[in-house]
């Protein structure tokens, strides 16, 4: 007998096997024609500068950090969840399953609160926003000109 | 058939963790860590526990692999093929490893293996003695022993968590403010 | 025996995938219909009658256009990013149940795929996965906007995750169950569905699960106007066919898991009387498997409504900052979903009253009038006439 997971495996294989099909028959199909220039990256036109080995915001890591220790929280409430509300262990314990189960769990997950609390306060969820930084262009059109224009064509803004 | 499956997952496993082992880039290692960590969720559908095998996939896979991950790619650069520099940048993702030590690693090592495979040769594999369909799932009994006998660890997780937090936020510190 | 399982199993799992594929398939062409509708336009209306044959001929464009894969990319990887992030877009469906059961001589066969008991554990974990389709591929590329296109994803779907699932622990708590056929089964009746006593979960879950698509508002992955193509800028033919039409597998199968989580999946009101009375008049199986027919037609009914609500919030909604997607994620959606939780859980066991959480619901309302109210009146502009 085939077992639930023996046909979950059986599921990814017939996708794996779609996947791959798919791709060789585009292969026969499609042209296959490379030039230097077909092949080199693509930076909006510009000749590419380097490879794509840029810094970038250490936040990602420390969201990526803080977000392993709710996965953690979260597959142990998996269980709990299940087993909260069970009538039998109701019935069993005379009502006090479920209190003593909330209880738990609450006090768990508040612990967790806390440290979403602190990490909230000490900023680490903070994101900077843009600032947007007016272009300063070296012109010899002396600023007060245009002001002048915006003054001339301004729409009333009250009647 | 299921015999076929399992050693199947087994050789994806190993494959993975050799690769682990011997591919000179760390993001390659990266990526080989999760085909490993794949394999371990499938054996762990082997041995009838469900509820560990999907932990495992959201846990590690879904979690710890993305921070592994991105730690790699914001201090690593990603090597480039066709130019001159290939030695150079597979130099600096190398682990330089002192001679120092090197038969406390191997006792480390040793000792380990041989716990591990005590462990699995201990290990009771449930796929192979009961009919599949009938296996129930495992995840209500590890709810109620959560509940009532593991209490204070499931406890004392959450306690760990937060000065999981708490440290990860102190080193986090440093390079968001610098 | 074996073997009649194996070809029964096989042909259900062949249904499913090309079920998938054919809404996918035809959601494209939707999603420019309405998006035609929205903006006043005509939309495709050249290839077939009134455009239908648009998706095949797209199809074919994919297949027929060369594709090339950049030097200074990383040619395995490249190749499988698409491919992940297609697998496991297909995967998901494999657990929905799209029907309650097809009766045929002594056999009974339920309309899913796989009847797994650990069903909501196995969509989150698929869900896990989806991360690194998008990664590996934006990696792979050695491209700076790609990069950049892969890390937001991942950031992104790792920080809605957590709402995602605590959403989901408040409903697992109502029915004990992690099966999705007996979550279904748990929402008889048009009040017991899961929206009316889970109104906050459900709109979380909604958010999460645009989230987790990568669809706008929270697009930002592939963020045109900041980043090229995002993470599939550098990638043509099949390959981007992969990673659009991957798009358009999770919007199926994301509106599929919301009907089932909170609209009742193929329940719909009056359900046992429509299927006492078809029994009567038809005979135990045809009369059944009709019914059956019924209830699936219903949750195809709720998935469409689901994906033309995904097409209507992207051709109105604009699309949002990186740091207000974040602070939405972790400074709003997380602290609801854990209230939601506990509310629940109180609720559940104060006399079993499921609808605790319409408290919050309100709550939420009285504070959003009393700041609309008390929020400075702006003046009436008037616009002088030209």
């Amino acid at each position: 007998m085939l077992s639930q997971f023996g046909i979950m495996f059986l599921f990814i294989l017939t996708a794996f096997a779609f996947i791959g099909g798919i791709l060789l028959f585009g292969k026969l199909l499609r042209p296959d024609r490379p030039t230097e220039e077909k092949l080199t990256t693509y930076e909006s036109g510009e000749e590419p500068v380097g490879n794509a080995g840029v810094q970038f915001n250490p936040r990602f890591y420390v969201v990526a950090l803080v977000f392993v220790l709710f996965d953690v929280e979260l597959v142990l409430l998996f269980p709990w969840a299940t087993v909260f509300g069970q009538p039998t262990l109701i019935a069993e314990t005379g009502g006090l399953w479920g209190w003593f189960a909330l209880t738990e769990a609450v006090v768990f997950v508040v612990i967790l609160a806390l440290g979403l609390a602190y990490a909230w306060a000490k900023g680490y969820l903070d994101w900077e926003k843009p600032q947007p930084q007016l272009p300063t262009v070296a012109t010899k059109v002396p600023t007060t000109l245009y002001e002048q224009v915006n003054e001339r064509y301004k729409r009333p803004t009250t009647p | 058939m299921l015999q076929i499956a399992f050693f199947a997952f087994i050789a994806l496993t190993l494959i993975g963790a050799l690769t682990v082992l011997l591919t000179r880039n760390v993001l390659y290692s990266a990526y080989a860590l999760l085909l490993t960590l794949l394999g371990v969720a499938a054996l762990f559908v082997f041995a009838g526990a469900d509820f560990l095998a999907v932990s495992q996939i959201i846990i590690y896979v879904g979690g710890v692999l993305v921070l592994v991950l991105f730690g790699v790619m914001l201090t690593s650069k990603p090597t480039t093929i066709s130019t001159s520099t290939v030695v150079a940048s597979e130099r600096s993702n190398a682990i330089l490893a002192g001679s120092r030590g090197v038969w406390l690693g191997v006792l480390l090592a040793a000792g380990l293996f041989f716990g591990l495979s005590r462990l699995l040769m201990n290990a009771h594999f449930a796929l192979f003695d009961q009919p599949i369909s009938k296996a129930p799932t495992t995840i209500d009994t590890i709810g109620k022993q959560l509940m009532t006998e593991y209490i204070v660890p499931f406890e004392v997780i959450s306690i760990l968590l937060l000065v999981a937090l708490v440290g990860a936020g102190y080193l986090a510190k440093k390079s968001i403010k610098p | 025996m074996e073997l009649t399982v194996l070809v029964i199993k096989s042909l259900v799992i062949l249904a499913v995938f090309g079920i998938t594929l054919l809404i996918a398939t035809y959601s494209t062409y939707a999603e420019r219909k309405v998006a035609a509708f929205l903006q006043d336009r005509i939309g495709p209306n050249r290839a077939g009658p009134f455009g239908l044959l648009q998706p095949i001929a797209d199809a074919g464009k994919m297949f027929f256009k060369e594709d090339f894969i950049p030097a200074q990319a990383n040619k395995w990887l490249f190749i499988l990013g698409p491919c992940l992030a297609m697998l496991t877009a297909l995967m998901s469906s494999a657990v929905i149940p799209f029907g309650d059961s097809i009766r045929y001589g002594s056999f009974e066969v339920p309309v899913q795929g796989i009847d797994v008991n650990v069903g909501v554990l196995y969509v989150f974990g698929v869900v896990s996965l989806g991360v690194y389709g998008v990664m590996i591929g934006g990696w792979a590329s050695n491209n700076k906007f790609s990069l950049l296109g892969a890390i937001r994803a991942a950031s992104q779907n790792i920080s809605y995750e957590v709402a995602l699932g605590l959403s989901i622990i408040a409903i697992l708590m109502m029915t004990g169950s992690l099966s999705l056929r007996h979550i279904v089964n748990e929402q008889n009746g048009f009040f017991q569905w899961n929206v009316f006593t889970q109104p906050l979960g459900f709109v979380i879950f909604l958010t999460c699960a645009f989230a987790e698509c990568n669809r706008t508002p929270f697009d930002l992955p592939e963020c045109e106007t900041e980043l090229v193509g995002g993470y599939h800028t550098e990638y043509s033919s099949m390959k981007l066919g992969f990673y659009l039409f991957a798009e358009y597998i999770n919007m199926f199968t994301s509106s599929a898991i919301i009907s089932t989580l909170y609209f009742g999946g193929f329940q719909y009101p009056f359900m046992h009387q429509v299927h006492d009375a078809l029994v009567d008049s038809l005979g135990s199986t045809v009369g059944h498997n009709i019914a059956t027919g019924i209830g699936t037609a219903v949750l195809f009914g709720k998935i469409f409504f689901f994906i033309f609500f995904f097409m209507w919030v992207r051709w109105t909604i604009p699309r949002f900052r990186f740091d207000q997607l974040m602070n939405l994620g972790w400074k709003t959606l997380i602290p609801l979903s854990i209230l939601n939780v506990v509310l629940t859980g109180a609720g559940l066991l104060f006399d079993k009253f499921k609808y605790a959480t319409w408290l919050i619901v309100i709550v939420m309302i009285i504070m959003a009038a009393t700041n609309a109210i008390k929020a400075p009146r702006r003046k009436p502009v008037t616009v002088p006439q030209l």
